[in-house]
């Protein structure tokens, strides 16, 4: 009898579906490993056990108390460790706090898993990130969750810390609890779970023992979708003298009408390498991943956004001439196929796909010979992907050179010449496309 | 032994204030003497018991800038309400209980509108000050002689009393509210929802009632003071206490409250609103013209807020 019984669940977000039909089974006392790519639905499932999220379709069978642990902690930094651990839970008579009862259930729990040296009535801000998630466990622990989820738990401890948790989690196991347990490294999943699940894009698709199933089994249940060799790239230009190197970084290098490709796991630091060289190369063209909130300004107009990074090309003695603004930045939206009423519409007005046209469109507006892109084409429909790609391609023809980020296999191999794979922090040598396959690409970022 | 800590660098501000005006009037008997002391409490009051309000309000990451209307409009209630012959007691309820009401409103506006605290409270300073002229006719409302006017007053006429009881008043109340946030699980949730709203309602907190508890306490208070300042002027006013909401929410930040919430103390608030008088009791002895003490005030709000902000990132730094 299972503890938790998912069956055909569904989930969509607008147009994008987000699960497709997904089955899990928890017994009580395993610690459950989730795996999947990027965007294979994992976190929106736990959301939907959790209770944050309502399926549209599918049966949920099974009452249990569940606790999630979130990548970014959710604890009160000013309070007290104790007060942080029996939140909404105080001991109290009439209305007031019985302090000394709440710091010894907080002592107590926390000396159970061996933390007694944790002060119960220590600031939890002032805490190390590891500290902060054991408070966190001590709460899901104090609120008698059956089932804790714990997503990615690992990404921002040190090895020893790791190996803490590891001890901690196993104790939870002992005393009957499930673990759900997201992550990306399947040594580590080797290392702590005893049964799989793996999505792809919103569905199960296979689960079992992780002892009956090999390390490549689990990569091309992964991977596992069809995919074409490199031969969709439109324009290839090999008269340009493709030696020209304009980026020497470490010990990467690019060169002019190139595209580099940097695949890598959420988190592996990807976006922080890009941004690194951002800082190194001010005149370069960046391409946020966060669309919202660092790519465009919702308010404004399409023309303003677009003109953003250069006004000069539209302005005279520091004064902006509206037509020739307007003029030029329906040029880049007849390019980038970008629907809306005109240049003067109000960027939060478009679909996501006509928004991140928008903010690809400044780059080809400000006209930079380096462009560094971060999921161009993240949640997008495919149309709108098309139409960027396309762009992409034509601007690398053109003598560009581009460094593009995406969490999408395909894409990558599509698009790009070369492909190197960011793994904890550290970029492997980039290779031609022709040389990687999807498996061998994931088996790097997984290492 | 952490009261000390947190009151510390407030505690620090008082004594340096004290001593620079100490000297700078070249008379320190009579800048620190019994007399002067007592002048600066009566006038202390009213931003205090307003700020026993806000430090909770602001310890919620909220803010409430009706302060000052909701003064005038209390201090017309009870003039209002002692002119139509009602004992001074219930005029003294009801100026207060009119406070409760408005706080109340700005909770549920917060919450059901969701409208941030900063434009809800805002909207509320301009209909506040409406209603109170309204009220009052548009003119000040003479208030019979009771012994509300002896709240107030800077020389009591029991001299063993040493000070208004007003002012008694004030530090009873600012021991109870201290209690209150340390001890009590309302206390503790106001912390909890200003530290981190989503964790708060995670834990099962209905954080949306609390709010309106919140800022209907904290009405309260405002009510409180603007009988306070009626006992002062002996008279309801609804034109008073223009912008003394700013007066407050300084209070409270050189008190150590943050306005990002989460943080705050009941002490540090009260040393705070001494500070504030001390500093304009300093100036007029002085004898500095008015626009000295506003140009004096509004740059040591700017490095009271700074010092906050810097306290927080090293906090972050801490942290991480």
């Amino acid at each position: 009898m299972a503890l938790l019984q998912l069956t055909g669940i569904e989930k969509r977000f607008g147009a994008t579906v987000a699960l497709a039909g997904v089955d899990l089974a928890i017994q009580a006392g395993e610690v459950h490993a989730l795996i999947g790519e990027n965007g294979a639905g994992k976190t929106t499932l736990l959301n939907i056990v959790a209770g944050l999220l309502r399926p549209d379709a599918g049966e949920i069978r099974g009452e249990s108390a569940v606790a999630y642990i979130h990548q970014e902690l959710a604890l009160c930094p000013h309070l007290p460790v104790a007060e942080n651990i029996l939140l909404g839970d105080e001991p109290t008579s009439h209305g007031w706090l019985r302090r000394e009862e709440m710091l010894e259930r907080a002592a107590a729990l926390l000396d159970e898993f061996g933390r007694s040296d944790i002060n119960p009535r220590a600031r939890t801000g002032a805490l190390s990130l590891a500290d902060q998630q054991v408070v966190e466990i001590c709460r899901a622990l104090s609120s008698d969750a059956q089932i804790i989820l714990m997503d990615e738990p690992t990404s921002s401890l040190q090895r020893a810390n790791v190996e803490r948790l590891f001890r901690l989690i196993g104790q939870l196991r002992d005393r009957g609890i499930a673990i759900i347990y997201i992550s990306h490294f399947l040594e580590e999943v080797r290392e702590i779970a005893g049964r799989y699940t793996v999505l792809r894009d919103g569905s199960t698709v296979g689960s079992g023992d992780l002892k009956s199933v090999t390390d490549d089994q689990l990569i091309a249940m992964m991977v596992g979708r069809e995919w074409q060799p490199a031969e969709s790239r439109l324009y290839v230009a090999p008269a340009l003298n493709r030696r020209d190197v304009v980026l020497s970084f470490g010990n990467l290098q690019l060169r002019r009408g190139e595209i580099l490709g940097i695949a890598g796991l959420i988190g592996s630091g990807r976006t922080e390498f890009l941004r690194h060289l951002f800082a190194a190369l001010p005149s370069a063209g960046y391409l946020s991943e966060d669309r919202k909130r660092e790519g465009l300004a919702l308010q404004l107009s399409i023309a303003d956004n677009v003109t953003m990074s250069r006004l000069s090309k539209c302005a005279r003695w520091g004064w902006l001439n509206l037509r020739l603004q307007s003029q030029q930045t329906e040029d880049v939206m007849r390019t980038l196929r970008v629907k809306a009423a005109g240049p003067r519409s109000r960027v939060f007005r478009l679909s996501g796909g006509n928004q991140q046209k928008v903010a690809v469109g400044r780059l080809l507006y400000q006209d930079a010979d380096i462009l560094l892109l971060d999921e161009p084409a993240r949640g997008i429909d495919i149309g709108s992907k098309a139409d960027i790609f396309r762009e992409i391609e034509k601007l690398a023809a053109s003598g560009k050179a581009i460094v593009m980020v995406s969490s999408y296999l395909p894409e990558l191999f599509a698009v790009c010449d070369r492909i190197a794979v960011m793994t904890r922090g550290r970029l492997s040598p980039a290779r031609p496309v022709s040389d990687w396959t999807p498996e061998s690409v994931m088996q790097v970022a997984v290492g | 032994m952490k009261i000390l800590e947190n009151i510390l660098a407030p505690v620090i501000g008082l004594v340096g204030v004290a001593l620079l005006f100490a000297l700078l009037t070249g008379s320190p008997e009579r800048y620190l003497s019994a007399a002067n002391l007592r002048v600066v409490l009566a006038q202390t009051m009213i931003v205090a018991i307003g700020a026993l309000g806000m430090t909770v309000v602001m310890i919620s990451g909220g803010i409430d800038l009706s302060v000052g209307s909701v003064i005038a409009l209390a201090s017309v209630v009870a003039a209002v309400a002692l002119r139509n012959g009602m004992a001074p007691i219930a005029a003294v309820l009801a100026g207060i209980a009119i406070g409760g009401v408005v706080g109340s409103i700005n909770g549920l506006a917060i919450t059901t509108l969701r409208v941030v605290p900063f434009i809800a409270t805002l909207g509320m300073l301009g209909v506040a000050r409406g209603v109170a002229k309204y009220f009052a006719n548009q003119q000040t409302v003479n208030a019979p002689p009771t012994w509300i006017n002896e709240l107030a007053v800077t020389f009591p006429s029991r001299p063993w009393m040493l000070f208004a009881p007003g002012v008694w008043l004030t530090i009873a109340l600012a021991a109870v509210m201290t209690l209150l946030l340390r001890n009590s699980v309302f206390g503790r949730r106001v912390f909890a929802i200003g530290s981190n709203e989503l964790a708060a309602r995670a834990c099962g907190i209905h954080t949306d009632r609390l709010k309106i508890w919140i800022y209907g306490i904290a009405g309260l208070f405002f009510g409180l003071a603007g009988v306070t300042q009626m006992s002062r002027l002996r008279q309801g006013d609804p034109t008073v206490a223009v912008g003394v909401e700013l007066d407050v929410i300084a209070a409270v930040v050189i008190g150590g409250g943050s306005l990002s919430g989460g943080e705050g103390s009941i002490p540090g608030a009260m040393i705070g609103a001494l500070v504030m008088s001390l500093l304009r009791n300093g100036c007029q002895q002085m004898g500095w013209p008015n626009y000295v003490q506003e140009i004096i005030i509004g740059v040591i709000i700017v490095f009271a807020v700074a010092a906050d902000r810097y306290r927080a990132s090293r906090a972050a730094e801490a942290s991480s």
